[in-house]
């Protein structure tokens, strides 16, 4: 009964996944517990890789015990018998104690991401916790129906717990953390509705910028690159928001950091992620983007994984809005 | 389960990939990294197909009820053609020097698909070019990163080859590690994609045998490559090609051409005869040793075992001394003025021939090792008309092989030989798990326990077994590659699993056409033993070795 209960409140509260993928929460959790298995395993993905995005970083270290109670929440509703947080390197040092003392006696173990941004992706998680290499592979299967080992294992993101353990409570608000970031008066991260347009958050948070400026929304590594009149919808993807000033900003600079970051994190496994990216780091040191569409077209249609597929969003974005607008097509 | 597949029905089953309905459809699906012996790498993207959910790649996507799929659409297409030339990017052409000259899938493809193959500047021109030994090049300037070597050299359970930086930087290169070397099979080579891996001297130095001219050049043709060489010419695996491997190489030059498996016989008569005295001596268990990866294997990562290895040499290594006395005897020449060549379809051979403890008074017993890819290319180069050839007898110094001997080219030939000439049983196998077999024979009052192992995978986990418990077995045979020689380092490509299994029914059809005797009554053999072999310094110093604890090996490194 008490099982049924609290998926039917997730399914309520319409609760999604905070990855950034936006999947209904309810869902997964029925899928995992579905299928039939001797074992099934729960993981907590605090890999957060994003360039210049750090809303998980706050939860961990202001809400610890409430991410584990979301946690144990999981284990117990859907009998998982062992629970893993999969936690950013660069965080692990500092959290590590803190989150140890939250678990207490639960059955969860802490492990360190390995790898780039690429280590974040949630088969690539898996293969992690598994001792495997941080690469990702196709799906499905997906997670939920053969994940740790094969067995089934719900994923979620470290606000999704967060707001498992909300909802449980009664206590959930409809909102979401919002992480806030670049040419701003109060960078940082803050809770507010999760309807919230991109200009709302700005607004609200004392953000809204007096200069010329364009924005990424959804991560400083795969967002895209939005335009101020662009901004009166709700975030896409990850609740991320950097604004850059128009006057102090070079493109082709913010191209080469997206490139670079990209080149390091990704698994280099398929082609087109692997070499495209390498092409387009040329091209953009030529500044010539003359076959940059082709590239984007292999990346966003073959890559083995969403990273391949969405890392192309702000590299388009820029070009079509800023550079193009100003340079038209002869670059 | 029925699915489209560009607009007509199919019947498919669960479980099964795109790839697989559409080839056994006859519908063409490229694919690059796909290799049917090794996991499923989806990483070169050429096999992309068109469904309602996306770009998919056809090798690993299961098929679903009712699935529509469009394999040559456009769009597809052109998104193949974008992927080959990304691929082509890092992959620097070496077409004339590369083992898949003549059927390189790369080419073909660029064809089929109008691509610029030089749209973008080669990625890795300045990439290194590694040598393993005396036996292996890697060219990492070809490399197109699908990791099946990694993998292959893995389930050796070797793991000598690794991936080491990030993006761009991003290559492959042999371990630092000082307890990783590599052991030779080869079997890179063969699940390697873009040629990336050769045999030492593989392009360059096959003329060579045939510029000794003030020589004797005698080669000595391996029982596996009988097996296989026809395929470089696309002869059916059934085609009796001995006479004709014969002719082609006097026609280029050889002097005279022995079979290896009269070697084989040896080998088998002094490798019982160690079973029976370790049997007496009660100091069991024995391992073969014709396999000089796995020895190679045992002498770097398992030295406490060495000395569990026969001492008896290997076939090619005891007709090669033959051949450098008696035989140089008979002729009147002097054993320097004989070259020895062994036709393999190895190349950890090229290394075993290097070995100091091998020479018979100083002198090498084999001068030199082609393998049967190589021996290939040679014909072809000179433009033999392999099918047309003249068959010509072989030559038999030493008299002709038996059935066993030439059985030595397949995985549990050696065992079998020497237990039948030992014991005069043939005992029945029975496959415990792909690459182990085992049987139990009863010989005088003992009870032998046989294993037969192909995989250094699966020998690396015999040999953890037989440290915790040394008498699991009694007698075992190891060949590092699959199915054993026929599915050599050194053999023609593609190979995999099914070519190896037609490789074998042949071999067994050429083994089968001699007699069956036990190879100790072998007249030629016993011949020489009665000649030549009468004392046991003669036996030791032409058909034993020993074998030693090997460090690391330097890895050459240029560019």
């Amino acid at each position: 009964m008490e099982q049924e209960n609290i998926i039917s409140k997730i399914k309520e509260s319409g609760l999604s996944g905070r990855s950034g993928s936006g999947f209904p929460v309810a869902s997964k959790w029925e899928a995992v517990k579905k299928e039939k298995a001797k074992k099934k395993y729960l993981v907590c993905n605090a890999s957060e890789g994003e360039l210049d995005t750090f809303k998980d970083y706050f939860i961990l270290k202001n809400y610890s015990q409430k991410v584990i109670q979301g946690m144990k929440i999981a284990m117990e509703t859907l009998s998982l018998s062992k629970g893993y947080i999969y936690l950013n390197a660069n965080y692990f040092e500092e959290l590590y104690d803190d989150l140890k003392s939250a678990i207490g006696k639960e059955n969860i173990v802490i492990v360190k991401k390995k790898g780039g941004y690429i280590g974040g992706e949630e088969t690539a998680v898996i293969s992690v916790i598994e001792k495997g290499f941080p690469e990702p592979r196709s799906r499905p299967p997906f997670p939920a129906e053969k994940g740790l080992w094969g067995f089934p294992t719900l994923l979620h993101n470290v606000e999704t717990f967060y707001f498992v353990a909300k909802i449980k409570e009664k206590n959930y608000r409809k909102t979401r953390f919002y992480s806030i970031w670049g040419d701003v008066s109060n960078r940082g991260v803050y809770e507010l509705s999760e309807n919230s347009t991109i200009r709302d958050v700005l607004g609200k948070t004392g953000n809204t910028p007096s200069f010329d400026y364009f924005l990424q929304a959804g991560g400083g590594g795969g967002g895209t690159i939005m335009l101020p009149d662009e901004i009166d919808i709700p975030f896409e993807g990850i609740a991320s928001v950097i604004v850059y000033r128009q006057s102090k900003t070079d493109p082709y600079f913010l191209m080469k950091k997206w490139v670079n970051f990209l080149l390091e994190g990704n698994c280099d496994k398929c082609t087109p992620c692997r070499e495209g990216l390498y092409r387009i780091m040329e091209m953009i040191e030529r500044k010539d983007f003359k076959e940059i569409d082709e590239m984007f077209f292999v990346m966003e249609k073959t890559s083995l994984c969403p990273l391949g597929r969405v890392a192309v969003k702000p590299f388009q974005s820029l070009l079509e809005k800023i550079i193009l607008q100003k340079h038209g097509n002869n670059h | 389960m029925e699915i489209i597949i560009n607009e007509k029905k199919f019947k498919a089953s669960p479980g099964e990939t795109i790839l697989e309905v559409a080839e056994k459809n006859g519908i063409k699906i490229p694919t690059l990294c796909h290799h049917p012996d090794v996991t499923i790498k989806e990483s070169c993207r050429l096999c992309v197909v068109e469904t309602k959910e996306g770009f998919l790649p056809a090798c690993s996507t299961k098929v679903k009820e009712g699935m529509e799929i469009k394999t040559d659409t456009l769009e597809t297409k052109s998104l193949r053609k974008t992927n080959l030339e990304l691929l082509f990017s890092q992959h620097q052409e070496e077409c004339f020097d590369c083992i898949w000259n003549q059927n390189c899938r790369m080419l073909d493809l660029a064809r089929e698909y109008e691509v610029e193959i030089n749209r973008f500047q080669d990625r890795k021109d300045h990439y290194p070019v590694y040598r393993f030994g005396s036996s292996l090049e890697f060219d990492s300037t070809k490399c197109i990163d699908c990791r099946n070597c990694i993998e292959v050299c893995q389930n050796q359970g070797v793991g000598f080859l690794e991936v080491r930086g990030r993006g761009h930087l991003m290559e492959i290169l042999p371990s630092k590690k000082r307890d990783k070397d590599c052991i030779y099979c080869g079997q890179c080579i063969l699940h390697c994609p873009a040629g990336a891996f050769e045999a030492v001297g593989e392009f360059e130095k096959i003329e060579d045998p045939f510029q000794k001219k003030d020589k004797t050049v005698v080669f000595q043709i391996a029982p596996a490559v009988r097996a296989s060489i026809g395929e470089e010419f696309g002869l059916p695996y059934s085609a009796s090609i001995m006479g004709k491997l014969v002719a082609a190489l006097k026609e280029l030059g050889g002097d005279k051409v022995f079979d290896v498996p009269v070697g084989a016989d040896f080998t088998t008569v002094e490798e019982a005869k160690e079973l029976l005295e370790r049997i007496e001596k009660d100091n069991l268990p024995l391992f073969t040793s014709c396999c000089p990866a796995w020895v190679s294997f045992v002498e770097f990562y398992y030295p406490e075992f060495i000395p569990r290895l026969t001492s008896v040499r290997s076939p090619h290594i005891i007709l090669g001394g033959l051949t450098k006395t008696i035989f140089a005897r008979q002729k009147g020449i002097s054993p320097e003025d004989v070259y020895v060549v062994s036709v393999m379809p190895c190349v950890a051979k090229k290394e075993e021939i290097e070995k100091e403890e091998l020479q018979i008074e100083g002198v090498k017993p084999v001068d030199y090792v082609m393998t049967t890819r190589e021996v290939g290319r040679l014909f072809k180069r000179h433009r033999l008309d392999f099918e047309k050839i003249k068959e010509e007898e072989i030559d038999h110094p030493f008299g002709e092989a038996s059935s066993a001997g030439v059985a030595y080219g397949t995985s549990g030939g050696v065992m079998q030989s020497a237990i039948f000439n030992l014991t005069g049983q043939k005992p029945e196998f029975k496959e415990v798990k792909e690459g182990v077999r085992e049987a139990k024979v009863r010989y005088r009052e003992k009870e032998l326990k046989l294993a037969v192992v192909h995989g250094l995978l699966n020998a690396k986990e015999v040999l953890e077994e037989m440290k915790e418990n040394p008498r699991k077995y009694d007698y075992v045979e190891v060949m590092a590659c699959h199915g054993g020689c026929i599915g050599g380092g050194g053999q023609p490509v593609p190979s995999c699993k099914k070519v190896i299994e037609e490789r074998k029914k042949a071999l067994c059809k050429a083994s089968g056409k001699k007699e069956d005797f036990k190879p100790g009554e072998n007249p030629g053999v016993k011949k020489v033993y009665a000649e030549l072999l009468n004392s046991k310094e003669e036996i030791s110093k032409l058909c034993h070795t020993s074998y030693k604890k090997r460090g690391k090996s330097p890895i050459n490194k240029n560019k």
